[in-house]
């Protein structure tokens, strides 16, 4: 599941340090004193990290869609002063004992201490545009995204609060998958959304899930895969299984833009790609259209 | 995937069947003594028993101590007894092909089947058992098709109204390229999703390997049970242990850590029950197994009886969306 760590810690530490936390930025410059420039990792020219940062984090050159982390993805989206926080504090626990070397409880805490969140997924309410909605954000800089009992719960929690309010429910995605750490338990996540989901859904909820870079593994198999519209941010890597196992497995050399966003348009598995700087626009358009055939204002007559 | 499967992990493989080489090694005794018996008819009837003992007391004793990473391999067994064996002891069995979108999957084969007084609905994965079967099942490794028609099949027995019953024993969905262009992901979900409403029962075993999200695409049920040395994990122990230790060579530990056995999920409240199997796996006894596996079957059906389409849907979501979860633990909206 959780097959590809594509960790980039440096990319992700980044979006820390424009939310202020300070003292991480003074402890990871000393350990990365290069990271005024990073690699693009769609096109590989170098970028001034500066620019990158006013870009939304996207390539100036390829326009390469790199990971947001979530606090970021809250800031582009929802009306500012909008936002309200729910269940940030639930915490994992290492119910299997599981032990890499690292005891995952031990793995959790420095995740913990790290972020400044407690766990990969964000929820809780906003507007986009002025327009009411559930938000949930996977956020890839958490343990790679992965999926355990909290994140299940979260989204499950975010698909009950959006029925209960009578909102849609907005959600983005960057997941390596299912987190082994939790064994079976996070396998049984990929049930409790779509339950959660499948409730939801019955009672006339809708939803939108945005697949951004790079969401593969149990999440893409699970709730991600089952809301009513699909979008994709350019370039995502996309998919069940990560492309290291895929190469392995049928040892050939995986064709270019295997994968990525625009294959997965061409081959029909999303509904649309949209690339960030549109990103608000386009959601508050969208949820317009689950408001019903008779538009509220209509358009003014064109002169 | 064996033919793909290196040298070096080939033997690593092949050395998890190694705790059975006391049974093994009293097992050839035993058969050397009988053939020793009928050629010469010589009384050796004594030693015969004695033997017969202490094979009884050894394999007791070395199933009872078995490790996460042997019981792995005790469920991958060839000779374990998969869908086609079952297949072959049901009453009647009529396979119904297709996604009828784009292809026959044979990793996954669905029918209408009979057993005693009850119909039903089947749906296994196929992992076949000649290489030529193995390589036309994909080794159970089913691709979206797979899913689709499993999918296909299940809203077919809703539609009339008979319960459903899935086999699990994969390895894992298919990682390739085609897979993955047929969106192999969203396959998946959306049957998960699907099996949260279907308003039949639905039984769900797994009899030999529940492979991460493969198994799940087929797995959401009224009743989860486990083959007693199948096993069930979110990813393969030769897989977590290449990510997390990156070595290889940690399958063993790796299976440990991600508590994968019958006994294990049972504690962790993820299933309902264990099907017992024969002393020393079901590779040794496949007709004691199969029909232990049958009595499951009807026993569990019946327990079916008399409950009403809604609430079967409303207690099947409820349990998902609770599962294993301690309680408390979280807030409810």
């Amino acid at each position: 599941m959780a097959d590809e760590k594509q960790n980039n810690p440096g990319e992700g530490d980044a979006g820390l340090d424009k939310l202020g936390e300070s003292r991480f930025r003074l402890r990871k410059k000393k350990e990365v004193p290069t990271g005024l420039w990073l690699k693009c990792e769609g096109c590989g020219q170098m970028i001034y990290r500066k620019e990158l940062e006013e870009r939304m984090r996207t390539c100036p050159a390829c326009e390469f869609h790199f990971t947001l982390p979530g606090r970021e993805r809250i800031v582009l989206v929802i009306d500012e002063g909008s936002w309200q926080e729910h269940f940030q504090d639930i915490v994992s626990i290492d119910r299997l004992d599981f032990d890499e070397g690292i005891p995952y409880a031990q793995k959790i805490q420095r995740a913990v201490e790290r972020s400044k969140q407690k766990e990969a997924l964000i929820c809780g309410l906003g507007t986009i545009h002025g327009r009411p909605v559930v938000l949930a954000v996977l956020d890839f800089t958490f343990m790679g995204g992965s999926m355990g009992e909290v994140v299940g719960e979260k989204i499950a929690l975010a698909a009950e609060l959006a029925g209960k309010l009578g909102r849609p429910l907005v959600m983005f995605t960057g997941s390596g998958g299912a987190r082994m750490h939790e064994g079976i338990l996070s396998l049984m996540q990929m049930a409790k959304t779509c339950a959660a989901l499948a409730q939801y859904q019955e009672a006339g909820g809708f939803s939108i899930c945005v697949l951004t870079h790079p969401t593969t593994g149990g999440v893409t198999a699970s709730f991600a895969s089952v809301c009513d519209i699909t979008l994709a941010e350019p370039g995502a890597l996309i998919g069940f299984a990560g492309p290291r196992v895929i190469a392995s497995t049928i040892k050939q050399e995986l064709p270019p833009g295997f994968q990525r966003a625009e294959f997965l348009l061409e081959k029909g598995q999303v509904d649309r790609i949209v690339r960030r700087a549109e990103m608000k626009d386009t959601l508050a358009k969208l949820l317009d259209y689950a408001r019903g055939p008779v538009l509220e204002v209509p358009p003014a007559p064109a002169n | 995937m064996t033919k793909d499967i290196p040298r070096p992990q080939r033997e690593r493989l092949a050395s998890g069947l190694s705790f059975e080489r006391p049974i093994k090694e009293l097992e050839s005794q035993l058969t050397e003594l009988q053939a020793l018996a009928l050629r010469t008819r010589l009384d050796i009837s004594s030693e015969i028993s004695a033997i017969q003992n202490r094979l009884q007391a050894v394999t007791e004793e070395t199933y009872r101590n078995i490790g996460a990473w042997e019981t792995v391999n005790v469920a991958r067994h060839t000779d374990r007894p998969a869908a086609m064996d079952m297949i072959a002891a049901l009453d009647e069995f009529i396979e119904l092909h297709g996604d009828k979108a784009f292809a026959d999957d044979k990793a996954i084969v669905t029918g209408l089947a009979t057993l005693k007084e009850r119909r039903f609905m089947l749906v296994a994965h196929r992992k076949g058992r000649t290489t030529k079967e193995r390589l036309a099942c994909n080794f159970g490794c089913a691709h979206p098709e797979g899913y689709r028609k499993a999918l296909r099949k299940m809203k077919l027995a809703e539609r009339m109204g008979l319960p459903i019953v899935c086999w699990i024993n994969t390895p894992g969905a298919y990682p390739g390229i085609g897979a993955e262009e047929r969106g192999q992901a969203a396959a998946i979900a959306e049957n998960i999703m699907a099996m949260c409403s279907l308003k039949v029962p639905v039984l769900v075993i797994v009899i030999g390997e529940g492979g991460s999200g493969g198994a799940l695409g087929i797995g959401v049920g009224d009743r989860v049970l486990m083959m007693e040395y199948a096993y069930y994990s979110v990813i393969s122990p030769e897989g977590c242990a290449a990510i997390l230790w990156k070595d290889g060579d940690r399958t063993s530990d790796a299976a440990e850590s991600l508590k994968l056995t019958s006994k294990d999920l049972l504690k962790l409240g993820v299933i309902d029950g264990v099907i017992p199997e024969p002393p020393g796996g079901a590779h040794r006894a496949p007709q004691l197994a199969i029909d232990e596996v049958q009595r499951t079957i009807l026993r569990e059906l019946r327990g079916f009886d008399g409950l009403k389409p809604e609430e079967l849907v409303a207690r099947r979501r409820e349990r998902y969306r609770h599962m294993a979860a301690i309680p408390g633990r979280f807030p409810s909206v």
